[in-house]
């Protein structure tokens, strides 16, 4: 196995010098989500402004993988729309359960094509998702609450 | 370096007996083989142990030759099956001094016979030492295993019974100071790890079985990572009931044994009910059988079993007490070794005293998945997470470590290949 496939650069990069980390007010809808077989944490908060997701914030604690991995998610999905933001989601799913035979679209993933090595690790997609599976649910919280205050 | 070097030519330790480890590893198959383009390094027995030929080979014959369901046949396969299944009974039986057969039962695992005793406790049990309510107390340790923490947990929920728990101090060793206030007149039943599988730390159980003697409670020992590295003997430790696992001592998967003093076991409601663990069944009621069979409903793990038989007989004829000099030599080697890693911090007893051989530890603030990923890039299998004991992580205020475990076919060698693999670890995070 060649272990800089998974190790990319891009993946070390966000891991040593995460961005957008620390939570921050005011945020639409605040998950916190662990790994129950390796302990890995992390608190995600959404800010919704009509239609955008206006910021991402988070912190947590876990592998070069999984912290990475919401570094990427940062940088890539905030300010963008929330059906965007899905859409991109999707596409990154899809790539971590693509057992490495998916060939990722770096225009819709940017920096999160470094993950495509991870995919190969059946035992590594699960700290790559964590983040994003975060995301997912604080954004449904965050639409869902939007919509009773209308 | 804080281990203990030992002084060639000390006539105790020229004494002490001894194997070729070299022999013991060419009975184990899967130790030739290669991982990721390199010798495999196998630092995960703690988890599950290899299998050596003999096991394999009796449980491929049991399937061979033997083949057929045991207790109910009048066949002469269902005779050599039952026979089978009755001597890896009697192997196990010895192998831990019990006083009778019969107090060996067989399980699938260690969790399940560490879930059958906590079910014997209720607010009806008919004898008074299962009776448990509101006021009753059940101690365990902040050094358990999950399978020695949430059944007792559920058990507390069920019964209003309270929990409680011996804490660690902070060399990883069991905190006594409080032991005459947390045992006491409430206390029910005291089930403690006998090695722990994350610090490897062999607790000394005289004073907390004196102690349960004299407050009239019971004494279970999680002995999954003990039994299959040290010599036992229920007698000797007076214990009330100890819970292991096949599959750590060489044996398959799928088998776990409790032993209970017999005269308990036969106060005990049934746990499963099902076939074979009745004396009588009509439809308006029925009446069990004694122990063991009362314990083992449905049709049992019997090739498991067989291979649990074989694997007893291996390691007998290694000899407990050589397999323990060797963890303890080999541990020694190892704390040395890894002391000289920067930035490696290990958790548990520091000394090769007291201990058993497995050793967990962190390196820098790199996660021990990138730990374990790394070295796994280079052959060397070891365990990482929190090891089904996370009070022990928090504890120490740690997410989650890195573990090293060994077993009679380790070698100084397998201790080399992964200190050099954590400089590599250092060198991919630096």
């Amino acid at each position: 196995m060649q272990l800089d496939q998974l190790y990319q650069e891009i993946i070390l990069d966000h891991y040593k010098r995460p961005q957008g980390r620390g939570l921050r007010e005011p945020f639409a809808a605040g998950v916190h989500h662990v790994n129950p077989t390796c302990g890995d944490e992390i608190t995600l908060r959404v800010a919704l402004d009509g239609e955008t997701i206006s910021d991402i914030s988070y912190d947590g604690q876990g592998c070069s993988i999984s912290q990475a991995s919401a570094s990427v998610l940062h940088e890539l999905l905030s300010g963008r729309k929330v059906d965007d933001a899905l859409a991109v989601h999707a596409a990154f799913v899809e790539l971590m359960g693509g057992k490495g035979q998916v060939v990722p679209d770096e225009e819709v993933l940017g920096d999160a094509v470094a993950f495509a090595g991870v995919a190969k690790y059946p035992a590594r997609v699960k700290c790559a998702l964590l983040s994003w599976m975060a995301l997912k649910d604080a954004v449904a919280q965050a639409v869902a609450l939007e919509k009773e205050e209308v | 370096m804080t281990a203990l070097t030992i002084p060639a030519g000390m006539p105790q330790y020229d004494d002490k007996p001894r194997f070729d480890v070299e022999r013991v590893r060419a009975d184990f198959p899967i130790l030739g083989r290669e991982v990721n383009g390199h010798p495999l390094v196998y630092l995960d027995s703690g988890n599950t142990s290899q299998k050596p030929r003999q096991v394999i080979d009796a449980v491929a014959r049991y399937y061979a030759e033997h083949n057929a369901n045991v207790a109910r046949s009048v066949h002469t396969l269902g005779t050599e099956s039952t026979e089978a299944y009755e001597g890896a009974r009697a192997k196990v039986a010895a192998f831990i001094g019990a006083p009778s057969v019969d107090e060996v039962v067989f399980t699938k695992n260690a969790t399940e016979a560490l879930n059958l005793v906590a079910h014997a406790f209720g607010p009806h049990a008919q004898d008074p030492r299962f009776r448990l309510g509101p006021g009753d107390e059940i101690v365990i340790s902040e050094m358990e295993h999950h399978s020695n923490i949430v059944p007792w947990q559920l058990l507390c929920q069920r019964t209003g019974a309270t929990l409680r728990w011996f804490g660690l101090t902070e060399s990883g060793r069991l905190d006594e100071s409080n032991l005459d206030e947390l045992v006491n007149e409430r206390t029910k039943i005291v089930s403690i790890v006998h090695m722990s599988n994350v610090l490897g730390t062999v607790n000394a159980t005289a004073r907390i079985t004196a102690r349960v003697r004299e407050v009239g409670a019971l004494l279970m020992l999680d002995c999954s990572q003990s039994v299959p590295h040290l010599p036992m003997d229920v007698v000797d430790y007076d214990v009330d009931f100890i819970a292991f696992t096949g599959h750590k001592m060489l044996a398959p998967t799928g088998i776990g044994v409790l032993w209970g003093r017999g005269e308990l076991l036969n106060v005990m409601p049934p746990f499963l009910g099902g076939g074979s663990m009745i004396e009588t069944v009509k439809m308006t009621g029925s009446t069990f059988a004694p122990a063991p069979a009362r314990f083992e409903a449905g049709t049992p793990p019997i090739a498991q079993a067989v291979g649990l038989g074989a694997a007893i007989d291996y390691l007998n004829a290694v000899g407990m007490d050589a397999v323990a000099w060797h963890d303890k030599e080999l541990t020694a080697y190892a704390l040395d070794a890894l002391d000289t890693v920067p930035g490696l911090r290990i958790y548990g007893p520091r000394v090769p005293v007291g201990r058993g051989a497995t050793i967990s530890f962190t390196l820098d603030k790199i996660h021990p998945h990138d730990v374990g990923q790394v070295l796994d890039s280079l052959g060397v299998q070891v365990r990482v997470g929190h090891h089904c004991a996370k009070p022990i992580c928090d504890r120490f205020s740690v997410p989650a470590l890195t573990r090293a475990s060994f077993y009679l076919y380790t070698t100084t060698d397998e201790v080399d290949a992964l200190v050099r693999g954590l400089d590599q670890v250092r060198k991919v995070f630096a």
